[in-house]
């Protein structure tokens, strides 16, 4: 830190003050965890427990993400995954779909990779108390939802019907299929799922999520929706919701873009007046539908 | 605060020498590969005597300028924002180690140069664009550490623009000629005989303003720089109407012109290079052959470039057009709305430094007009909407 040389007034001197401030608390600077546990979901989704080697926990809320950094590899945005609220270790569910989330996928307990956050808004899953809750997700998009089902879950009186749309690709792509029957079980939480390409012996449902929208047991008029997919299928469905008569400010979109600080200062993940990563990625329909209709903006 | 103050030509050496006393590293415009950049400045005789310049959409040149003056150009070509904002910043350096990795910060000791900046010379466009990077990187939730420790460090030495260039609109978004608040002391270079009306900002100022061996300014003095000011203010090379830029970029993201402006730019990314607020930027790991040594950097990114949308499955903004109406409606609009003042200060880099001579002023002019016409289709007034683009279509992107 280079110090003033002389008396500052105005901008410099809160810029001095940010400085000092922030010498210690660099948001860029990613903290070390190790992994503790990998347990491989889908042939190329993979789970990871981290425990932070300074040992303070990690805490967060249901919807945010981190910066997930592979040593010499780079870093990506990667959503939490595990239960807000209790202990435990912080898990991510990663699919492999770059050299960054190859690197992370591969990572063997022992591995040390940095993490920075958390950060964003969540889904504010109280705000759906008394009523009815609808989640829907595509694909990988269940993970980021998994923490909210388990907030349901934890606190399942406070809230009327649960139901949960998962669409896959197919069924050896179905995420967390212990935690689906287990909160259809002991949860009365209703999980229907739906899958792109069903192989001769599926009996489930084939076919897009969108369409399980107009049938699903939820009270439109006193629901709450959580989406997580493809831009496309959270646009499809959101506008399906709508159609049923939920209020486009109660359909909450988890979005996506290119994320490098998650601290607001990159600049990727702007959409219109939004920054993602700080506005976001949670956000409510009425805000994003109007943005959402514009080809890449 | 004492009064405006009269330095005579040669006592301008004394201010810079007065800088380095006081630790600082002094950048000032000199004449590098035929254009005007800020350069490291020890002796006043290297400022650019006599230069002028000459720009235009994609033009830019030097020419002679008035024989006596200094300061006798526009902006430098490339602005303050390179020295407190570097194009490349170290964040951190990783090391591979038995139990995983360890990170060490990078500090302002990791510069080669790691004094505090003076810069002598910044213009009005200058200064407030400092005061638009002081808001997007310091008056947020989280701050910029490293252009923080620079800035709290550094002293503004503003240059009112006596020449201002044919790509310069600054009064018409109230950022210049004269500069704004927010340097630490104001030049106005007189001629006749040859001296500056210097005015302190800041307390900073004020103190080496006192250092200085000067004379009160006279009446004369400050007629001189207001007529000064008068004068470069009429021969503002470009003027921009700005009251209804957010509402209108925002209601014109339809608009057939994105595509027109795409079919010319090239996607080259100069403008967000030389625009003295864009500050978007990437992060790029550069490790050793071993793996064991990992730096973290900071660089520069562009709006315009396809891999700075990309997200799992492509690019968000795969056309030009939507990388073009991204940094428009950002600079003249949603800035705005984000930050509480507009991205574009009127410098006119962006229109000079265009290969393709894409000029913003005019596309303003034109979307509004083209607006201005559909909305009178609509509303089944007479008239014909311009021919240049045709009149908005629904879609016009798709």
């Amino acid at each position: 830190m280079t110090a003033p040389l002389l008396d500052r007034t105005g901008t410099a001197a809160a810029a001095r003050d940010h400085a000092h401030r922030d010498a210690a608390s660099d948001p860029m600077l990613p903290r070390p965890f190790r992994v503790i546990s990998r347990h491989l979901d889908t042939r190329d989704t993979v789970t990871l427990g981290l425990e932070p080697l300074d040992g303070v926990p990690l805490a967060f809320a249901a919807g945010q993400f981190t910066m997930l950094l592979a040593f010499g590899v780079g870093e990506v945005p990667i959503s939490i995954s595990g239960d807000p609220t209790g202990p435990g270790p912080l898990l991510h569910t990663i699919r492999d779909v770059g050299s960054v989330t190859h690197a992370l996928v591969g990572a063997v307990p022992g591995t040390v990779m940095g993490v920075r956050g958390p950060y964003g808004t969540g889904w504010e899953v109280r705000s759906g108390r008394g009523g009815d809750v609808v989640v829907v997700a595509g694909g990988i998009g269940l993970a980021p939802l998994r923490p909210a089902l388990l907030e349901l879950a934890h606190e399942r009186a406070a809230y009327g019907r649960v139901v949960l749309l998962y669409g896959a690709r197919s069924p050896e792509d179905v995420l967390f299929a212990e935690d689906l029957a287990r909160w259809a079980a002991r949860h009365r939480i209703t999980v229907e799922v739906t899958v792109d390409y069903g192989p001769p012996d599926w009996t489930g449902r084939v076919g897009l999520v969108t369409d399980l929208v107009p049938r699903a047991g939820f009270d439109p008029g006193h629901a709450l929706a959580l989406v997580c997919g493809p831009e496309v299928m959270m646009r499809a469905v959101a506008t399906a919701l709508v159609a049923r008569g939920v209020a486009p400010e109660r359909v909450r979109l988890s979005m996506e873009r290119n994320m490098q600080c998650g601290v607001g200062l990159c600049g990727h993940c702007q959409l219109r007046e939004l920054f993602l990563c700080l506005d976001g990625p949670v956000l409510g329909y009425d805000r994003l539908g109007p943005l959402m209709d514009i080809r890449e903006l | 605060m004492a009064g405006p103050a009269i330095l005579p030509s040669r006592g301008l050496q004394a201010l810079v020498d007065a800088l380095l006393a006081r630790g600082y590293r002094v950048l000032g415009p000199q004449v590098r590969d035929g254009a005007v950049v800020l350069a490291d400045l020890t002796d006043i005789d290297a400022l650019p005597l006599g230069v002028g310049d000459e720009q235009a959409p994609g033009h830019y040149r030097l020419r002679e300028g008035g024989a006596e003056r200094a300061f006798g150009f526009a902006a430098t070509a490339q602005s303050p924002k390179s020295v407190l904002f570097p194009p490349d910043e170290l964040l951190w350096r990783g090391r591979r180690t038995d139990d995983g990795f360890s990170v060490e910060p990078a500090s302002p000791a990791d510069d080669p140069d790691h004094r505090p900046v003076a810069i002598l010379g910044a213009r009005g466009c200058d200064v407030a664009a400092i005061a638009v990077q002081d808001r997007v990187l310091l008056g947020r939730e989280h701050v910029d550490a490293h252009y923080a420790a620079r800035r709290a460090g550094a002293f503004l030495v503003a240059v009112t623009c006596s020449d201002p260039a044919g790509t310069c609109f600054c009064a018409s978004v109230g950022t210049g000629p004269r500069p704004r608040a927010g340097s630490d002391l104001v030049l106005t270079e007189l001629a006749d005989p040859h001296r500056y009306l210097v005015e302190a900002g800041t307390p900073a100022g004020q103190a080496l303003l006192g250092a200085l061996d000067t004379t009160p300014a006279t009446p004369d003095d400050l007629a001189a720089a207001d007529e000064l000011v008068a004068d470069a203010t009429a021969r503002m090379g470009r003027t921009m109407r700005t009251d209804d830029l957010p509402e209108l970029l925002n209601a014109s993201a339809e608009s057939p012109r994105w595509a027109a402006i795409a079919e010319r730019c090239l996607a080259c990314t100069n403008c967000t290079a030389v625009c003295p607020t864009c500050f978007c930027t990437g992060v790029q790991d550069v490790g050793d052959l071993t793996g064991a040594l990992d730096e973290r950097h900071r660089v520069w990114d562009s709006c315009f470039s396809q891999p700075y949308s990309y997200i799992h499955g492509g690019a968000v903004r795969t056309w030009t057009a939507s990388r073009y109406r991204q940094w428009l409606t950002h600079k003249l609009a949603t800035w705005t709305e984000q930050f509480g003042t507009s991205g574009c200060v009127g410098c006119g880099r962006c229109i000079t430094w265009c290969p393709a001579g894409i000029d913003l002023t005019a596309e303003v002019a034109t979307i509004r007009e083209l607006a201005e016409a559909h909305d009178a289709v609509a509303a089944g007034a007479p008239g014909g909407a311009p021919t240049d683009g045709g009149a908005p279509t629904p879609g016009g992107l798709r």
